[in-house]
């Protein structure tokens, strides 16, 4: 229907239609709908998937959103929430400009203002602030939304504070673990192999579907489709075309009813599970001997750290049969090629980023690295980068010399050496205790974009708001008022979903371009908002005219400007193309190191089961299991009080992490704050489906709705994270009834594991449930 | 002229309820009404282990998107679905279809 290398197509309004299609945006007859292509992109459906949309416009508002059957990703498949966008576009609630705080915090008493003033007064209470304490003092939070947070570092450095970091999320327990530990083992990024390299897709003669794809602690029912790197439906495309299933969940997921095995495990305990599965592995000589021989570092002292986890152990540990994990680690091993997807609760583990280590040895021993179905290494496409996923990246556009300057004031990097060492985060948990001791210096202002930490990011959301609320300047840019802009905020800028502006998606592996066709009141851009800060707090920052023009020298290694890209409006690095960023076997060609020799990017050139960088920055170089924080061996007698562990934090399909929740047809398929239990359990407990019931831990209460599903553990209680009632009163204290139902605040922060990534407790905390 | 339906292969729904929002936006149905409607499905198995099953119903309100359709346009649940598994067509070519497939159901909304 529409050619493609065109971004936009003018469809001509029909005559004469039939009554029956009224409402039909498609059937207009009083006039043009405008359909653009471009790739979807939160702010809208939340994810970093990659997907290619068509967007429909008529009389300057967006009508329709439909998948783009041309781009490769999807075909024309969409998620519900890019499927949901006009009640998001046009939400009456959307903030549509900018809000000055007349009030107290937390009256929600707003004055409208412009632009220009709501600028000028970022302008002059930052400049102030950095003239007074200096620019270490403003801390810049994202969360996960939007653009990911290229243009929140991006505003940091040119206003010159080190400080970016996930604020709230102790130990920065989302992705940032697990990409730490692959590039400290591997040097790259691994991840399952669905053919997403080749526009071809599963008709490319050189992929083959994997034998067995394990989905460790990843569920497809909350999945964001492809899921950022890993495969989301992808899976059922190649269930369809052979590939068996492997499911490690401690929910009974809709994979884990359809897979070969399924391993319910106790949460936490990831990493002894993997180690016992090493310890078979090795032990029956399963291993590819000619990759381990070839490839890898340390397979000795591997061996002998994976005898420490026998089978009979690992059972007590894990509670899944020791017959099971054999069974288990002899599939995966034995079938080539396997890949793995492996999710967030991993970043959740006491020690992640030695759980992920143990992962990576896994698909490393079995020689499932870079080969067609197995796990492949994945670096930015072209090797453009927005937003940098690694200290090489940052580097590379900010140069090492400002790095290395800001690192020496950044929070926790003095502490923590992988925190220093990879990626350039200031670390959630230490950004705390300093905004509440004001040492080694004072902060006294938060830039909070992307980020509802009330209602979402944050463990111990209350420590949080105390220690915000009494900040000198508080920013919040968001979509729609949120509990966290109510209660801290001195200035709301609003800002705008992705067809309203500009931006270009590189943390997949298309390149997409992303096209402003709409307008909503005076919204603008994460990156135009702070691209037009930027200039006016450090214009040597800011040296391109406009946010194109910066998109389009970010793009230089792929050849193509932001206007060329958007009419396209996606691109794939072909085979061989010199940024390596094409798969397979690229470290038999050289295509890895800098040096251009065979082998992969770590020091030993080899993949380091024993990791010298890791041991290089004081951590154990083998992966090691550690308990929870609390549970049934680490606190026994809590455990008797409390004898349910609570599971929080699994993905909605229909709600992008604390959003959607006032958006009609959404929030139509999940109504309710809920808590999920099994029917036996709540039986035991007097309590019936829809009760409102107290989930109560050591740290405090919360109340949620029961639902009852067999498909909860017996011994465990699930209860999604993010809820707040957009429909209630947003004033204090109630907030939007965060502090009703934020189920964060049962868990600490402060937990983060040894490297400084990962821990944040919160697959793991231990409650008891009964009727309010 | 043969009859169209709409045949889902519930073997592969994942419950990712895109054809109920596509179907939404496709006609503007308001909150309450839908012209289809996803039901789970939990049975346990001899071996006490879970089987969950996902099937969206088409509802009244399901004009098999006859507008797109008579454009050569599928309909948008069947376009949409994240596990390209619901298929438009003939009732004779959805039963060939249906064939091969263990887990499947066929609806003739209209
Ligand atoms: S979740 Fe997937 S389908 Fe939905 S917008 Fe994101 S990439 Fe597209
Ligand atoms: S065929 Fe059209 S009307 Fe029927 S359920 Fe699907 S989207 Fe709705
Ligand atoms: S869109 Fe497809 S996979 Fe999703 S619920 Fe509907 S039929 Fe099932």
């Amino acid at each position: 229907m529409i050619e493609r290398g065109s971004g936009s197509r003018h469809i001509a309004g029909r005559a004469g239609e039939p009554d029956s299609l009224k409402g039909d945006p498609m059937a207009d007859t009083d006039g043009g709908v405008q359909i653009h292509k471009m790739g979807a992109w939160s702010a809208g459906p939340g994810c970093h998937g990659g997907c290619g949309v068509k967007v429909y416009v008529k009389d300057g508002k967006l009508i329709k959103v439909e998948g783009d059957e041309d781009h490769p990703y999807l075909q024309g498949r969409a998620c519900p929430r890019v499927l949901a966008m006009p009640q998001y576009v046009n939400h009456p609630d959307r903030l549509q400009h900018p809000l000055k705080r007349v009030g107290e915090r937390g009256e929600g008493k707003w004055q409208r203002i412009s632009w220009d003033e709501a600028l000028e007064l970022c302008e002059h209470r930052l400049r102030e602030i950095r003239d007074k304490y200096g620019a270490e003092s403003v801390v810049f939070g994202q969360g996960t939304g939007r653009d990911a947070g290229g243009f929140i570092i991006f505003l940091a450095y040119a206003y010159g504070s080190p400080n970016w970091t996930l604020f709230g999320l102790s130990g920065i327990s989302c992705f940032t673990p697990r990409l730490a530990a692959m590039h400290s083992v591997t040097g790259d990024f691994t991840f399952p192999d669905a053919a997403q390299f080749s526009p071809q897709r599963y008709e490319d003669p050189e992929w083959v579907a994997p034998k067995v794809m394990v989905s460790w602690a990843r569920h497809l029912a909350g999945s964001h489709c492809t899921d950022h790197y890993f495969s989301g439906h992808w899976v059922v495309d190649m269930m369809k075309r052979g590939t068996k299933l492997i499911v490690i969940d401690p929910v009974c997921s809709w994979e884990a009813s359809r897979a070969e095995i399924w391993l319910q495990l106790r949460p936490g305990t990831d990493g002894a599970l993997a180690l016992g599965m090493l310890n078979v592995i090795i032990g029956e000589g399963l291993y590819d001997k000619a990759f381990v021989e070839k490839w890898t570092h340390g397979f000795d002292k591997l061996a002998e750290r994976a005898r420490d986890y026998p089978l009979e152990k690992v059972e007590a540990i894990t509670w899944v049969p020791a017959e099971k994990i054999a069974k288990a680690a002899r599939m995966y091993a034995t079938s080539k090629p396997a890949a793995m997807r492996f999710g967030q609760p991993l970043d959740s583990n006491s020690e992640a980023t030695a759980t992920i280590h143990a992962l990576n040895c896994l698909w490393a021993l079995t020689g499932n690295i870079d080969v067609p179905g197995g796990n492949v290494i994945t670096r930015p496409p072209f090797g453009v980068t927005i937003y940098p996923y690694s200290t090489e990246e940052v580097i590379q556009l900010y140069g090492e010399e400002f790095v290395s300057n800001l690192t020496k004031k950044r929070i926790g990097a003095d502490r923590y050496p992988m925190v220093k060492n990879f990626r350039a985060w200031a670390l959630s948990d230490v950004v705390l205790e300093q905004m509440e001791t004001g040492n080694p210096y004072p902060i006294k202002g938060l830039w909070c974009q992307t980020n509802n930490f009330l209602a979402n990011t944050a463990q111990d959301p209350k420590r949080h708001y105390e220690a915000v609320r009494k900040l000198e300047f508080n920013v919040v840019v968001d979509t729609f008022m949120t509990p966290t802009a109510q209660a801290i905020a001195d200035i709301v800028l609003p800002a705008g979903s992705f067809p309203e502006k500009d931006s270009v998606f590189t943390t997949g592996v298309p390149l997409n371009a992303i096209r402003k066709v709409i307008s909503v009141g005076e919204c603008r851009s994460d990156w135009e908002i702070n691209f037009e800060l930027a200039k006016r707090l450090n214009p040597e920052a800011v040296p391109w005219k406009n946010t194109r023009e910066l998109f389009t020298q970010r793009l230089k290694a792929s050849g193509l400007t932001f206007e060329e890209l958007s009419e396209r409006p996606w691109a794939m690095a072909p085979k061989n193309h010199p940024s390596g960023t094409v798969p397979y076997r690229r470290h038999e060609k050289g295509q890895l190191r800098a040096d251009r020799k065979p082998g992969f990017r770590t020091p030993s050139g080899k993949v380091e089961l024993y990791c010298t960088t890791y041991e290089s920055w004081g951590l154990d170089p083998l992966p090691y299991h550690r308990e929870p924080i609390e549970g049934p061996i680490s606190t026994p007698e809590v455990y008797k009080e409390y004898p349910l562990i609570l599971i929080t934090g699994r993905r909605s399909g229909v709600f992008f992490h604390s959003e959607h929740r006032q958006i009609p047809w959404l929030r139509e398929i999940e109504p309710h704050p809920t808590v999920e239990l099994h029917p036996e359990t709540a039986k035991s407990l007097d309590i019936n489906e829809g009760d409102w019931v107290w989930i109560e831990g050591v740290r405090g209460k919360v109340k949620r709705r029961a639902k009852l599903t067999p498909v909860i553990h017996r011994q465990m209680a699930h209860a999604l994270h993010g809820w707040w009632l957009p429909e209630t009163d947003g004033t204090a204290p109630n907030f939007y009834g965060v502090w009703d139902l934020n189920v964060n605040q049962l868990i600490p922060m402060g937990k983060q594991s040894t490297s400084g990534f990962g821990g944040a407790p919160n697959k793991t905390m231990l409650c008891r449930i009964y009727k309010v | 002229m043969a009859r169209n339906g709409l045949m889902i292969d519930y073997e592969y729904c994942t419950g990712c309820h895109s054809c109920e929002i596509a179907c939404k936006q496709e006609h503007n149905y308001p909150v309450g009404r839908g012209g289809i409607h996803l039901s789970e499905i939990i049975t346990e198995r001899p071996d006490k282990s879970l089987r969950i099953d996902y099937l969206p119903f088409p509802t009244q309100y399901c004009n098999l998107c006859l507008p797109r359709t008579t454009r050569g346009e599928k309909p948008a649940c069947v376009k949409h679905c994240q596990a390209a598994t619901m298929y438009f067509g003939s009732l004779a070519e959805l039963a060939k279809l249906m064939e091969a497939r263990p887990h499947s159901a066929l609806f003739t909304p209209i």
